[in-house]
Protein backbone atom coordinates (compact mmCIF):
# COMPACT_ATOMS: atom_id res chain seq x y z
CA UNK A 1 0.00 0.00 0.00
CA UNK A 2 1.36 3.39 -0.72
CA UNK A 3 3.43 5.47 1.53
CA UNK A 4 3.26 9.23 2.31
CA UNK A 5 5.49 12.05 3.89
CA UNK A 6 2.96 13.54 6.24
CA UNK A 7 5.32 16.60 8.37
CA UNK A 8 8.27 14.38 8.24
CA UNK A 9 6.57 11.15 9.26
CA UNK A 10 6.02 8.08 6.69
CA UNK A 11 2.55 6.80 7.01
CA UNK A 12 0.44 4.29 5.23
CA UNK A 13 -2.58 4.74 3.31
CA UNK A 14 -4.77 2.69 1.58
CA UNK A 15 -5.57 2.98 -2.31
CA UNK A 16 -8.13 5.30 -1.32
CA UNK A 17 -6.12 7.50 0.82
CA UNK A 18 -7.51 6.31 4.25
CA UNK A 19 -5.00 6.16 6.55
CA UNK A 20 -3.76 2.45 7.94
CA UNK A 21 -2.48 2.20 11.06
CA UNK A 22 -5.24 4.87 13.34
CA UNK A 23 -2.96 4.95 16.13
CA UNK A 24 -0.61 6.90 14.10
CA UNK A 25 -3.27 9.31 13.80
CA UNK A 26 -2.23 12.88 14.77
CA UNK A 27 -3.31 16.96 13.92
CA UNK A 28 -0.84 17.13 11.32
CA UNK A 29 -2.29 14.18 9.49
CA UNK A 30 -5.96 15.47 9.59
CA UNK A 31 -4.86 19.23 8.51
CA UNK A 32 -2.80 16.57 5.27
CA UNK A 33 -5.77 14.55 4.73
CA UNK A 34 -8.33 17.79 4.80
CA UNK A 35 -6.42 19.19 1.89
CA UNK A 36 -6.37 16.29 -0.30
CA UNK A 37 -10.01 16.41 0.17
CA UNK A 38 -10.38 20.39 0.05
CA UNK A 39 -11.90 20.72 3.17
CA UNK A 40 -11.13 24.22 5.00
CA UNK A 41 -11.02 22.98 8.76
CA UNK A 42 -12.68 25.17 11.26
CA UNK A 43 -13.76 24.40 14.77
CA UNK A 44 -17.09 22.80 13.48
CA UNK A 45 -15.13 20.93 11.52
CA UNK A 46 -12.97 19.44 14.27
CA UNK A 47 -16.10 19.32 16.67
CA UNK A 48 -17.12 16.59 14.08
CA UNK A 49 -13.66 15.15 13.52
CA UNK A 50 -13.12 14.83 17.37
CA UNK A 51 -16.67 13.07 17.70
CA UNK A 52 -15.95 10.38 15.31
CA UNK A 53 -12.81 9.49 16.87
CA UNK A 54 -14.56 9.15 20.38
CA UNK A 55 -17.41 6.98 18.73
CA UNK A 56 -14.33 5.01 17.05
CA UNK A 57 -12.93 4.60 20.93
CA UNK A 58 -16.72 3.45 21.87
CA UNK A 59 -17.71 1.48 19.40
CA UNK A 60 -14.64 0.75 16.78
CA UNK A 61 -16.74 0.72 13.55
CA UNK A 62 -16.56 3.93 12.03
CA UNK A 63 -20.68 4.92 11.72
CA UNK A 64 -22.59 5.16 8.65
CA UNK A 65 -23.61 8.51 7.55
CA UNK A 66 -27.51 8.23 8.85
CA UNK A 67 -26.04 7.23 12.00
CA UNK A 68 -23.56 9.73 12.50
CA UNK A 69 -26.14 12.28 11.81
CA UNK A 70 -28.39 11.04 14.75
CA UNK A 71 -25.45 10.36 17.47
CA UNK A 72 -24.60 14.16 16.68
CA UNK A 73 -27.72 15.44 17.26
CA UNK A 74 -27.91 13.63 20.08
CA UNK A 75 -24.33 14.90 21.93
CA UNK A 76 -24.20 18.26 19.70
CA UNK A 77 -27.87 19.09 19.44
CA UNK A 78 -30.39 19.05 16.23
CA UNK A 79 -29.20 22.09 14.81
CA UNK A 80 -25.85 20.23 14.14
CA UNK A 81 -27.32 16.65 13.76
CA UNK A 82 -28.68 16.70 10.29
CA UNK A 83 -27.93 16.14 7.21
CA UNK A 84 -28.10 19.90 5.75
CA UNK A 85 -25.01 21.16 8.38
CA UNK A 86 -22.80 17.98 8.00
CA UNK A 87 -22.75 18.22 4.46
CA UNK A 88 -22.17 21.75 4.71
CA UNK A 89 -18.78 20.77 6.18
CA UNK A 90 -18.03 17.82 4.05
CA UNK A 91 -19.73 18.44 0.98
CA UNK A 92 -18.83 14.68 -0.86
CA UNK A 93 -20.38 13.53 2.41
CA UNK A 94 -19.73 13.46 6.40
CA UNK A 95 -19.12 10.16 6.76
CA UNK A 96 -16.53 9.48 4.10
CA UNK A 97 -14.52 12.89 4.10
CA UNK A 98 -14.82 13.62 8.19
CA UNK A 99 -13.28 9.77 8.86
CA UNK A 100 -10.79 9.94 6.23
CA UNK A 101 -9.55 13.16 8.08
CA UNK A 102 -10.11 11.63 11.86
CA UNK A 103 -7.89 8.68 10.75
CA UNK A 104 -10.65 6.17 10.58
CA UNK A 105 -11.61 3.39 8.06
CA UNK A 106 -14.16 3.83 5.54
CA UNK A 107 -17.23 3.52 7.08
CA UNK A 108 -19.05 0.26 7.09
CA UNK A 109 -22.32 0.17 5.54
CA UNK A 110 -21.50 3.29 3.58
CA UNK A 111 -22.65 2.27 0.22
CA UNK B 1 -46.70 -12.65 8.10
CA UNK B 2 -49.13 -10.14 7.78
CA UNK B 3 -46.49 -7.01 8.14
CA UNK B 4 -45.00 -8.22 5.12
CA UNK B 5 -47.44 -4.98 3.22
CA UNK B 6 -45.80 -2.52 5.18
CA UNK B 7 -44.38 -0.12 2.48
CA UNK B 8 -42.71 3.08 2.22
CA UNK B 9 -42.59 4.64 -0.97
CA UNK B 10 -43.77 1.63 -3.08
CA UNK B 11 -39.85 0.94 -3.74
CA UNK B 12 -39.17 -0.69 -0.30
CA UNK B 13 -40.38 -3.94 0.11
CA UNK B 14 -39.79 -5.08 4.31
CA UNK B 15 -38.57 -8.34 4.67
CA UNK B 16 -37.92 -10.18 7.41
CA UNK B 17 -34.22 -10.82 7.81
CA UNK B 18 -32.50 -13.24 10.24
CA UNK B 19 -28.78 -13.29 11.03
CA UNK B 20 -27.95 -16.50 12.59
CA UNK B 21 -24.65 -16.63 14.22
CA UNK B 22 -23.32 -19.63 15.41
CA UNK B 23 -19.52 -19.40 15.79
CA UNK B 24 -17.01 -18.19 18.25
CA UNK B 25 -15.76 -14.48 17.50
CA UNK B 26 -11.84 -15.25 16.91
CA UNK B 27 -10.79 -18.44 14.60
CA UNK B 28 -12.52 -17.59 12.17
CA UNK B 29 -13.88 -14.80 10.08
CA UNK B 30 -17.91 -15.62 10.08
CA UNK B 31 -18.39 -13.65 13.07
CA UNK B 32 -16.59 -10.27 12.17
CA UNK B 33 -18.15 -11.04 8.63
CA UNK B 34 -21.70 -11.46 9.86
CA UNK B 35 -21.61 -8.27 11.82
CA UNK B 36 -19.88 -6.45 8.64
CA UNK B 37 -23.05 -7.95 6.81
CA UNK B 38 -25.22 -7.32 9.38
CA UNK B 39 -24.72 -3.06 9.53
CA UNK B 40 -24.57 -2.83 5.44
CA UNK B 41 -28.29 -4.34 5.75
CA UNK B 42 -29.41 -1.76 8.37
CA UNK B 43 -29.03 0.92 5.56
CA UNK B 44 -31.79 -0.83 3.33
CA UNK B 45 -34.24 -0.41 6.55
CA UNK B 46 -35.08 -3.97 6.31
CA UNK B 47 -36.77 -6.35 9.64
CA UNK B 48 -33.45 -7.58 11.16
CA UNK B 49 -33.03 -9.71 13.98
CA UNK B 50 -30.09 -11.47 15.61
CA UNK B 51 -29.78 -14.64 16.71
CA UNK B 52 -26.50 -16.02 18.94
CA UNK B 53 -26.82 -19.80 19.68
CA UNK B 54 -23.71 -22.21 20.18
CA UNK B 55 -20.68 -21.00 20.52
CA UNK B 56 -21.78 -18.03 18.84
CA UNK B 57 -23.12 -16.53 22.32
CA UNK B 58 -19.35 -16.13 23.22
CA UNK B 59 -19.04 -13.11 20.10
CA UNK B 60 -21.57 -11.08 23.41
CA UNK B 61 -19.87 -11.93 26.01
CA UNK B 62 -18.35 -8.97 28.22
CA UNK B 63 -14.22 -8.02 28.74
CA UNK B 64 -13.05 -10.33 25.71
CA UNK B 65 -8.84 -9.72 25.46
CA UNK B 66 -7.76 -10.38 21.77
CA UNK B 67 -4.08 -8.19 22.40
CA UNK B 68 -2.79 -11.72 23.15
CA UNK B 69 -4.14 -12.61 19.42
CA UNK B 70 -3.39 -9.53 17.83
CA UNK B 71 -6.47 -9.12 15.86
CA UNK B 72 -9.51 -6.14 16.72
CA UNK B 73 -11.74 -6.89 19.24
CA UNK B 74 -14.83 -6.03 17.86
CA UNK B 75 -16.97 -6.64 20.71
CA UNK B 76 -17.77 -3.11 21.32
CA UNK B 77 -19.36 -3.10 18.13
CA UNK B 78 -22.64 -4.86 19.20
CA UNK B 79 -23.42 -1.74 21.51
CA UNK B 80 -23.67 0.00 18.08
CA UNK B 81 -25.87 -1.94 16.65
CA UNK B 82 -28.98 -0.17 18.45
CA UNK B 83 -27.73 3.29 16.87
CA UNK B 84 -28.02 1.33 13.60
CA UNK B 85 -32.05 0.47 14.58
CA UNK B 86 -31.26 -2.93 14.78
CA UNK B 87 -32.72 -3.84 18.34
CA UNK B 88 -34.04 -7.34 17.99
CA UNK B 89 -31.20 -9.43 19.36
CA UNK B 90 -31.86 -13.06 20.57
CA UNK B 91 -29.66 -15.72 22.07
CA UNK B 92 -30.62 -19.75 23.06
CA UNK B 93 -31.38 -20.36 26.05
CA UNK B 94 -29.81 -23.87 26.12
CA UNK B 95 -26.44 -22.30 24.23
CA UNK B 96 -25.87 -20.14 27.57
CA UNK B 97 -26.38 -22.66 29.91
CA UNK B 98 -24.46 -25.02 28.45
CA UNK B 99 -21.49 -22.41 28.37
CA UNK B 100 -22.58 -21.30 32.38
CA UNK B 101 -23.80 -17.77 30.77
CA UNK B 102 -26.25 -15.61 31.66
CA UNK B 103 -27.39 -12.40 30.24
CA UNK B 104 -24.79 -10.36 33.09
CA UNK B 105 -22.30 -11.84 31.08
CA UNK B 106 -23.17 -10.26 27.84
CA UNK B 107 -22.47 -6.76 26.38
CA UNK B 108 -25.69 -5.86 25.15
CA UNK B 109 -29.68 -6.21 25.98
CA UNK B 110 -31.07 -9.15 24.75
CA UNK B 111 -34.17 -11.89 24.67
CA UNK B 112 -33.60 -15.50 26.01
CA UNK B 113 -35.20 -17.68 24.00
CA UNK B 114 -35.98 -21.13 24.12
CA UNK B 115 -35.57 -23.79 21.45
CA UNK B 116 -39.51 -23.50 20.92
CA UNK B 117 -39.63 -20.02 20.67
CA UNK B 118 -36.44 -19.96 18.71
CA UNK B 119 -37.83 -21.73 16.60
CA UNK B 120 -41.11 -20.04 16.06
CA UNK B 121 -38.89 -17.05 15.68
CA UNK B 122 -37.10 -18.83 12.31
CA UNK B 123 -40.41 -20.02 11.01
CA UNK B 124 -41.49 -16.04 10.58
CA UNK B 125 -38.28 -14.96 8.87
CA UNK B 126 -38.27 -14.45 4.84
CA UNK B 127 -34.75 -15.04 4.88
CA UNK B 128 -32.23 -16.78 7.25
CA UNK B 129 -28.97 -16.06 6.80
CA UNK B 130 -26.30 -18.09 8.74
CA UNK B 131 -22.90 -17.21 9.84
Amino acid sequence: MPMVNIAGKEVEVDEEGYLVDLSQWNEDIAKYMAVEEKVDLTDSHWEVVNFLREYYAEYQIAPAVRVLTKAIGKKLGPEKGNNKYLYELFPYGPAKQACKIAGLPKPTGCI
Amino acid sequence: MSDMDDMDDGSGIIKKFMFLNRKAPHGTVYALEGLEVVLITAAFDQDVSLVFTDDGVFQLMKGIDTKGIEVKDFSKTYRALEGYDIEKLYVDQASMDARGLTEDDLIVDVTVLSVDEMANLMAEQDVVISF
